[in-house]
């Protein structure tokens, strides 16, 4: 049944190209909304067990498997691929352009999707790739100046990366004769001290730092995020980023090359000046979207904090977290496309006063700014604690105390953006401003209600829900 | 080891060439001349199935898709294609070097190659690989192709 993530999207893009083009268009933002909102109820079936990867017999098997993980990274992507849609069916206007969106979206779902499931290094290596060369094109596909720009530093940088990673494995796999995650994992564990398998493990995580943006390889983020299309940066900020880097480094460090020492102190590094350089960076920001993308290293920052740990609960911390800034992060540029739809801008210096016009999203932006600064009850919050409270009781207490220090310069920079945003007098210019349209304020009451619902419900599915999340570390 | 050291040599040289070039369709034949020296290198290295996947692939499939794709765009006049050529190099001189200094100080590292596997050549025949073997790695790249099919509609056709 697994594979059917992957091949039903790849038969809804052959079907859409097709003959009766005309036909095709209109039918193709209904599809995609119906996979995304499809894989969000299968997801939620197989978590609750309702529904058994063998309930559905698919004459190919791809060797793809899941775990709680997956399942987890499944249910972002369903979540996030919908609310892409949604915003992007209110923001792309012309059907052509529209409907090239749709299948580069689905494109890039099956790239998702593909890179949770599976167990291989190089398959690895090709799904992400599937990702990276739809986020390319997603960003750049409206062919706006700064967007080509933004575009090209991304796939220069992750051309980088790609090669830092085709190099790993190729080492790699001269050392175990494979590149699956058992054989590679076997084979570590005889030759730790070979300087040359030592290099091919940095590089591999080297260029996944690349792919998740983390500080100091954070260069492109800023400006694919923010010359992107609204509904592009939603999707790449909401999830693309983090399967294609953040999910990988998780996956590989506890899967493959196993925590240890040193892995453990150049994630914290790596976390703890992701944390601070983001949320220092967002502060000088005037552009709405630029803030947002280094909030996103900032946050992202946390994760990999999380895992550096090491411990199962400072690892259960950073995938809870994963997911809780999958939700606040999309909701927060859900935020900033209805206000960019809406005024026509995104610099925050002239903006102002938009809580009376935009009563919705000025609501969600607040429900979502507070999760995101980890104010309780909300999720943001809980997942932070997690993390704070696993760093403290493995000792590292200078970092755990970073991360609750962070936490103020972020409520700082996102008031600042409420502030200058919403609250205030009305600035020149927006009187004819209005409340975003139907999908974008959909979208954005669903994603709130998931933020506050996660974060209240929290103390009684804790036990049930969170902390089995850990079941895939071996 | 002569004949293999020259065709590096001339590796390197091609792909320095096809990266500094004034002209797309220029990088399009020095890409597609770095693909056959490598098909070379391969068919030496006694891999013939993958020198001819190499040169089928790179030499033949993606110079055709890029010089389609350079057909949609609009020609530099010579000055700009100049200007254009002397910017990289200023910016560009040290990859080279930087490659050089390197191969040079890894040979002189003396890195422990114990580690690499001895393993005997598989017996399978290449369409098990890939079909039976390999098939999410076939899925994976259908769809990057459908991907790049995708990227010129929308970046390159009115």
């Amino acid at each position: 049944m697994l594979s059917l993530f992957l091949l039903i999207p790849l038969a809804v893009i052959v079907m859409l190209n097709l003959p009766f083009k005309g036909v095709m268009r209109k039918l193709a933002f209904g599809a995609g909304l119906l996979l995304a909102v499809g894989q969000v109820v299968v997801v939620v079936l197989l978590a609750m067990g309702l529904l058994s990867e063998t309930d559905v017999r698919v004459p190919f098997t791809l060797g793809l498997s899941t775990d709680n993980l997956t399942l987890v990274l499944l249910l972002s992507i369903g979540i996030v691929i919908c609310t892409t849609l949604l915003v992007g069916w209110q923001t792309i206007k012309p059907e052509k352009q529209r409907f090239n969106f749709v299948n580069l979206v689905l494109i890039a779902m099956i790239g998702m999707n593909g890179t949770v499931m599976l167990s291989d290094l190089f398959s690895l290596y090709i799904f992400i790739e599937v990702t990276a060369v739809s986020s390319f094109l997603l960003i750049a596909f409206q062919r706006g100046l700064n967007a080509l720009e933004g575009a090209f530093k991304y796939i220069v940088l992750s051309a980088t990366a790609t090669i830092l990673m085709l190099l790993a494995i190729s080492i790699l796999l001269l050392a175990s004769g494979g590149t699956s995650f058992e054989t590679v994992k076997n084979s570590l564990g005889q030759f730790k001290d070979n300087p040359l398998v030592v290099l091919a493990v940095g590089i591999f995580i080297c260029g996944l730092f690349i792919k998740g943006g983390l500080v100091p390889f954070h260069g492109w983020l800023p400006a694919a995020y923010s010359a992107a299309p609204a509904a592009t940066s939603i999707m790449l900020a909401g999830i693309a980023t983090k399967v294609a880097g953040i999910y990988a480094l998780i996956r590989v460090v506890t899967s493959v090359f196993t925590i240890n020492g040193s892995i453990n102190n150049i994630l914290l590094i790596a976390g703890v000046v992701s944390i601070l350089v983001g949320a220092f960076a967002a502060m000088g920001q005037n552009d709405f979207k630029r803030m947002l993308a280094y909030s996103s290293i900032s946050q992202i920052g946390y994760i990999i904090l999380g895992l550096g740990c090491g411990t199962a609960l400072g690892i259960i911390g950073a995938v809870f977290h994963l997911f809780n800034h999958s939700i606040f992060k999309t909701l927060l540029f859900v935020n900033s496309a209805a206000v960019e739809e809406q005024s026509g801008t995104t610099d925050m210096s002239k903006l102002g006063g938009l809580q009376a016009k935009m009563p919705v999203t000025n609501a969600t932006s607040l429900i979502a700014f507070l999760s995101t600064a980890g104010v309780p009850p909300l999720a943001g919050f809980w997942s932070k604690l997690l993390i704070v409270i696993a760093l403290w009781q493995s000792g590292f207490y200078t970092y755990a105390s970073i991360a609750v220090i962070a936490s103020v310069l972020t409520l700082a920079y996102l008031l600042i953006m409420q502030r200058k945003v919403f609250f205030g007098k009305l600035a020149d210019g927006l009187q004819n401003v209005q409340e975003a349209g139907f999908g974008i304020n959909l979208a954005a009451s669903l994603l709130a209600i998931i933020t506050i619902v996660v974060g209240v419900l929290f103390p009684f599915i804790f036990n049930s829900v969170i902390m089995p999340i850990g079941n895939f570390i071996k | 080891m002569t004949i293999n050291t020259i065709l590096i040599v001339l590796l390197v040289l091609a792909g320095v060439w096809t990266v500094m070039t004034a002209r797309l369709l220029r990088s399009v034949i020095g890409l597609a001349v770095t693909s056959v020296l490598l098909t070379i290198i391969m068919f030496r290295l006694d891999s013939p199935l993958a020198a001819v996947f190499e040169l089928s692939v790179c030499a033949g499939l993606i110079s055709a898709i890029f010089i389609s794709s350079i057909g949609l765009t609009q020609r530099l006049t010579d000055e700009q294609a100049a200007t254009k050529q002397k910017e990289r190099l200023t910016r560009l001189w040290f990859l080279p070097v930087l490659l050089v200094l390197v191969g040079i100080v890894m040979t002189q590292l003396q890195i422990p190659l114990d580690f690499i596997k001895q393993t005997a050549p598989s017996e399978n025949d290449v369409r098990i690989i890939m079909w039976n073997l390999r098939h999410l790695d076939m899925l994976g790249q259908i769809v990057i192709l459908l991907a790049g099919a995708f990227g010129v509609v929308s970046l390159f056709k009115d």
